[in-house]
């Protein structure tokens, strides 16, 4: 090795390639080139072999197991989120198809309404008619029957007047002439009063 | 600098059975590395994810999109933990070696485990293997053999072929990408130790190959587990 350091030393393009080829001679890689080792081959194997049933016990196994279990849940999620949305959209089409319903009964109850008021007052106003019907009918006739009273009264005393002037004129036992001024003075006098 | 490997010689009185230590350490350091990582990291797991969890969780889907580009997710999701494990187990003995290199005395200790030839091989035919095995699991026996001699008999030689290159590009490519990788940190850091007008020269190389160093190792490790999947696929795909 110090004798080709000294070469590099010297010339390092020319001599430099037959550096290279005295140190790969003495590379113990080289030397290893050909030859059938066989018990390295058993060696070797044998470790990888148990590497890679260890690594498929303690390492890819559950490594393959949580990703596949992602895999599902994340499809599983979606699915799920998919169907609430579909139900969630039934939900409110529902909610709005009542909340017309309702509206629609609504208007109608408003309207009913409307309507037996406006029946329930005419109602009322004929009722109140006819009572004012009736109470003046009962009115007139009450007048009425007053009325007829008052004459029957009027006829009992005109009577009774009747028969206090024929008593008088009887009493002054008058000329015709002074009867009948007597008679006509009452009759004013009954003409007056009334 | 003459670097060795520590090999241990006929273990247990077994001819041929050489073990290079290095590896041994190095391949249980990764997979240690990885282990504790991804144990740590899908710790406390939650439906709403909060730090660590977010980066496990996009490695994951990093790789599930590698898969699903490749096949049918119904037979891909069996794959899953395989590619995960791959590719952060390729990516930290890719960058495992970007950083640091360990020697200790003569001996090379520590290293990118993916810059031996011998481990990336394992690697790729424990892959062809597996796309073989989830073939004849997935489609049948007479499906899998009939693959051979689909969309003509003559192709069966070339498939045959093709098996074989496949295992070997496949080692090959990333064993390459991160020894060349090695080789030249280890050249910067030979020029960088040797004098002080080495360590200036070598320093603004050094920053760029090791940055360089870290993307391959990202690139690498991604391709690896692609083209994993695009074999498997060529397997256990019924419609093709």
């Amino acid at each position: 090795m110090v004798a080709a350091a000294s070469l590099f030393r010297g010339n390092v393009l020319v001599k430099g390639v037959g550096f290279v080829h005295s140190y790969i001679d003495s590379l113990t890689i080289g030397a290893n080139v050909g030859g059938l080792q066989w018990v390295d081959m058993l060696v070797q194997l044998f470790f990888f072999l148990v590497l890679l049933a260890l690594l498929k016990k303690f390492a890819w196994g559950p490594l393959m197991n949580i990703m596949e279990k992602r895999e599902k849940y994340v499809a599983d999620e979606i699915e799920e989120a998919e169907r609430s949305r579909a139900e969630a959209e039934k939900a409110s089409k529902e909610a709005a198809d009542q909340l017309n319903q309702v509206r629609a009964e609504a208007q109608k109850m408003i309207e009913d309404a409307k309507s037996a008021g406006t029946s329930q007052q005419e109602q009322i106003i004929a009722a109140a008619k006819k009572e004012a019907e009736r109470i003046k009918e009962a009115a007139q006739a009450d007048i009425q029957n007053e009325k007829e009273r008052a004459i029957q009264a009027l006829q009992d005393k005109v009577a009774s007047l009747s028969v206090l002037i024929a008593s008088k004129v009887i009493e002054k036992e008058l000329s015709e002439q002074d009867q009948e001024k007597l008679i006509n003075e009452y009759i004013k006098e009954v003409g007056e009063e009334r | 600098m003459d670097h060795e490997s520590p090999i241990v010689h006929d273990i247990f009185g077994i001819p041929g059975a050489d073990l290079n230590l290095s590896n041994l350490l190095m391949t249980f350091i990764v997979s240690l590395i990885v282990f504790v990582f991804c144990v740590w990291g899908s710790r406390k797991l939650q439906m709403k994810p909060k730090g660590m969890q977010n980066f496990m969780e996009w490695a994951v889907e990093f790789v599930r999109g590698i898969i699903k580009d490749n096949m049918d997710w119904k037979t891909g999701r069996l794959f899953l933990p395989l590619g995960l494990t791959l590719i952060f187990y390729i990516l930290v003995s890719n960058l495992i070696g970007v950083a640091t290199a360990g020697v200790v005395g003569h001996t090379l200790w520590w290293k990118s485990p993916t810059a031996d030839a011998v481990l990336t091989l394992t690697l790729s035919t424990t892959i062809i293997l597996l796309t073989h095995y989830y073939g004849i699991k997935i489609q049948g026996t007479k499906a899998y053999l009939k693959t051979y001699v689909t969309p003509v008999w003559f192709m069966f030689p070339f498939k045959i072929v093709e098996e074989f290159t496949n295992t070997l590009t496949l080692g090959l490519r990333l064993f390459g990408n991160i020894y060349a990788g090695e080789i030249l940190l280890g050249l910067l850091v030979g020029l960088a130790t040797t004098s002080a007008t080495g360590f200036f020269l070598s320093a603004l190389p050094m920053l760029a190959w090791q940055g360089f160093s870290v993307f391959i190792g990202g690139i690498q490790s991604y391709v690896f587990v692609m083209l994993t999947m695009v074999y498997m696929s060529h397997k256990v795909n019924t419609e093709h």
